[in-house]
């Protein structure tokens, strides 16, 4: 069949399905199980409406439930059991051998790295460009163009610093712009930028902090348009040139917004995956957690060191995980 | 503000510089990709892709035909060579093609800049030479100076920049090339629209029972969501993986809407939730108090007040199926490889055709144009989103 016709059957059967789904079920409810006619009327009432929350939710719930909730502890159980041995229990053997992998530390160490560096540089350089174009007149444009990379592709983001890194021989013109300056600035000969092992981490972080300084730029930009006048004014009356201002009137009110976005982005930066695996493919000790385990679980075919690999990517969410579940519980009440 | 107090902040045009750097730095590796795809394969190859924004100046010495064997006898000794600098040379077929426009020219290595094009040079004892801009040129004398070799002519060239389309017709619509994007766009196009829509529905029915509904367990239930909010994907893989091929689904869009749906969820019952929260409680009750069941309250009002935030959500949820790589290749793309998308083309075009960037560059830039035109269009949902969707 034409995927755009299957494609189409989809949208038909999926919005339909749901939307049947979601009137007769309420339907059913109302008129046949509990009808709000006859001598329980009141009691039918009150139970229709204890099921009908859960009516409405049971898709997702379904959803959610199966596609991500079962996984956490499905991908558990993987990283325990041996699969060739017909999924016998066998503790912590995948862990075992996955820790005297070198492979795998030189993904730990450069997981670390992108965690230390991207989220503060992304944040950095958002801060810096939500204040600066703060107060001037063509600051929203400049905001959409530096807030464009978040629209483009990880993959087309590598294709695009790929061009930027490119290397030519000595003798003929260099294409990519980081040679033609490093030449021009009296470098001796072209580098293979990717191919320079630990430094080469650093440029393909370049990447990822392109792409989400535009967040952190429009998250911090919103909080500072929220910050009281009235604390910068009575700064400035006290004589605080713009430095002060910014550091220690602006910075501590939007202290919260600051760690939202941090946290944000080293959530990304934890499963950071296609820049890596398109740019590298994690060659040349640039390997991270992600790529670790996609060639584990689909080059190696070893599902037991991948899932291992997968629930050290977990843990590693996990303080992140229940400091948000804290926080918006917090918020509810 | 930072002039309020009548003084004019001195540092306003450091603002402006600095601004106008960022901005540059930022936008700079986009448009190196922009600028690549339009310029043909030679040109890639021999110049940077800022150097194509400026006409290039070429020095070139040239030659006037042979005389011995094209002048003109013009009687009374006289004798005449016409024809086209650059069509002597060889570059073009005929002087209509000729790309370059001379600003000046001269006649001796010491002094190539002596003419501007229509002047004509005095050779000595009569012998004349004129070169207009086009390389068009007349070069006259008695018997003894044409002859032997042609005069040769030193010309600055001024060529404009010159860009093509070529690269995009040969990657979206030449049909015999297999590496061709057509295929790869239409697939992405399939992925993308049913998994945009179909998380939206029934996530709005989830979001607003969490919003608006008293029952036991919600507050539980929404800490569920946030936490499932941050689980990777990556956990899911193998997992899904069996489960499709146990159900009989296997590899194939099915499977692939599915998971996107299931991955989208999380974000869109959160962000509607929080959207929906917000709804003033008046409209709600008033309605329930007339008499209107949940379902009615539900489509009735809820659905096209929270338009803003369906919006926000449609767009995350199509720009990361957009651009997505990992799931495609894991719940769609089968060893034919007749599904691909976009992103695993592009990661495949690396490997094979790694330094012709011409069609890399194209490739790329046809996977991201769409993106950004939503982008571009829609950027006012897209902040409200981000704004609402990042944890308080």
């Amino acid at each position: 069949m034409n995927p755009a016709l299957q494609g189409l059957i989809t949208i038909v059967v999926g919005v339909g399905g749901c939307v049947a789904y979601f009137y007769f079920s309420n339907q059913f409810l109302d008129k046949v199980l509990f009808p709000s006619r006859g001598p329980n009327a009141g009691r039918n009432i009150n139970r229709a409406n204890a099921i009908r929350p859960w009516l409405f939710m049971f898709p997702a719930i379904f959803a959610l439930g199966l596609y991500l909730a079962y996984p956490v502890f499905e991908t558990l159980r993987l990283s325990v059991t041996d699969r060739s041995a017909g999924g016998a229990f066998i503790g912590g053997e995948n862990y075992a051998q996955m820790f005297g992998e070198s492979k795998f530390w030189e993904a730990v160490r450069n997981n670390v790295m992108w965690l230390l560096i991207v989220p503060a540089a992304s944040t950095a350089f958002g801060l810096l460009a939500a204040q600066l174009t703060d107060r001037i007149k063509w600051g929203s444009l400049a905001k959409s163009l530096i807030f464009m990379p978040m629209a483009i592709s990880f993959v087309g983001a590598a294709v695009i610093f790929k061009l930027i890194y490119d290397a030519r021989p000595e003798d003929v013109a260099q294409i990519g712009v980081l040679n033609a300056i490093y030449l021009q600035l009296g470098g001796e000969s072209p580098i293979t930028w990717l191919t320079v092992p630990f430094w080469n981490n650093f440029f393909l972080m370049i990447v990822l902090i392109w792409i989400q300084t535009g967040f952190a730029m429009v998250i911090l930009s919103a909080a500072l348009r929220g910050i009281p006048e009235e604390t910068v004014e009575a700064a400035i009356v006290d004589g605080a040139n713009p430095f002060q201002i910014f550091f220690k009137i602006k910075i501590p009110q939007i202290a919260g917004t600051i760690v939202v976005v941090w946290t944000t982005i080293t959530i990304v930066v934890l499963k950071i995956f296609d820049i890596v695996f398109a740019m590298t493919n994690g060659q040349w000790e640039t390997q991270v957690l992600a790529n670790y385990m996609y060639d584990k679980l689909f080059r190696a075919n070893d599902w037991g060191v991948g899932s291992a690999s997968a629930m050290i990517i977990m843990l590693m969410v996990t303080p992140i995980l229940v400091w948000n579940v804290y926080n918006a519980r917090k918020e509810m009440r | 503000m930072d002039n309020i107090a009548g003084t004019k902040s001195s540092l306003t045009w450091a603002v402006h510089i600095s601004v106008a750097a960022l901005v540059l730095l930022w936008i700079f590796p986009t448009l190196g990709l922009l600028v690549s795809s339009f310029r043909t394969t030679d040109q890639i190859r021999t110049s940077g892709w800022w150097a194509a924004m400026f006409p290039a100046v070429q020095n070139e010495t040239l030659r006037a035909a042979d005389p011995d064997e094209f002048r003109v006898d013009l009687g009374e000794g006289r004798f005449m060579v016409e024809g086209n600098l650059f069509v002597v040379d060889g570059q073009v077929e005929s002087a209509e093609d000729v790309p370059a426009e001379i600003s000046v020219w001269g006649t001796s290595s010491r002094d190539i800049d002596a003419y501007v094009p229509g002047e004509t040079a005095d050779l000595g004892d009569g012998e004349t030479m004129t070169v207009q801009s086009n390389g068009d040129y007349v070069w006259e004398g008695n018997d003894d100076q044409l002859s032997g070799r042609g005069q040769r002519v030193f010309v600055t060239a001024e060529s404009p920049p010159e860009f093509t389309f070529a690269n995009y017709r040969n990657v979206l619509f030449d049909p015999g090339n297999r590496e061709g994007m057509a295929k790869a766009f239409f697939n992405t196009l399939t992925v993308t629209i049913p998994a945009t829509i179909i998380p939206i529905l029934i996530a709005a029915f989830a979001a607003y029972a969490l919003a608006w509904m008293e029952f036991p367990g919600r507050a539980l239930l929404v800490a569920a969501v946030v936490a499932l909010l941050v689980v990777p994907l990556q956990l899911a893989l193998i997992p899904l993986l069996t489960l499709h091929n146990a159900v009989g689904i296997g590899k194939g869009y099915l499977g692939v809407w599915l998971a996107h749906t299931g991955f989208g969820l999380p974000l869109a019952i959160y962000l509607l939730r929080n959207y929906m929260v917000g709804l003033p409680r008046e409209v709600i009750e008033n309605a329930r108090v007339d008499g209107a069941t949940e379902f009615q309250i539900f489509t009735r009002i809820i659905l096209p007040l929270s338009f803003p935030a369906l919006a926000s959500f449609a767009i995350f949820q199509f720009l990361w199926t957009w651009n997505d790589l990992l799931v495609a290749m894991v719940f769609l793309i089968d060893a034919s490889g007749e599904t691909t998308v976009m992103t695993r083309q592009i990661v495949e075009l690396m490997g094979t055709r790694g330094g012709d960037w011409e069609i890399l560059a194209t490739s790329a830039f046809v996977s991201i144009a769409v993106p950004l035109v939503v982008f571009f269009t829609m950027q006012r949902y897209l902040v409200r989103g981000l704004l609402a969707g990042s944890v308080k």
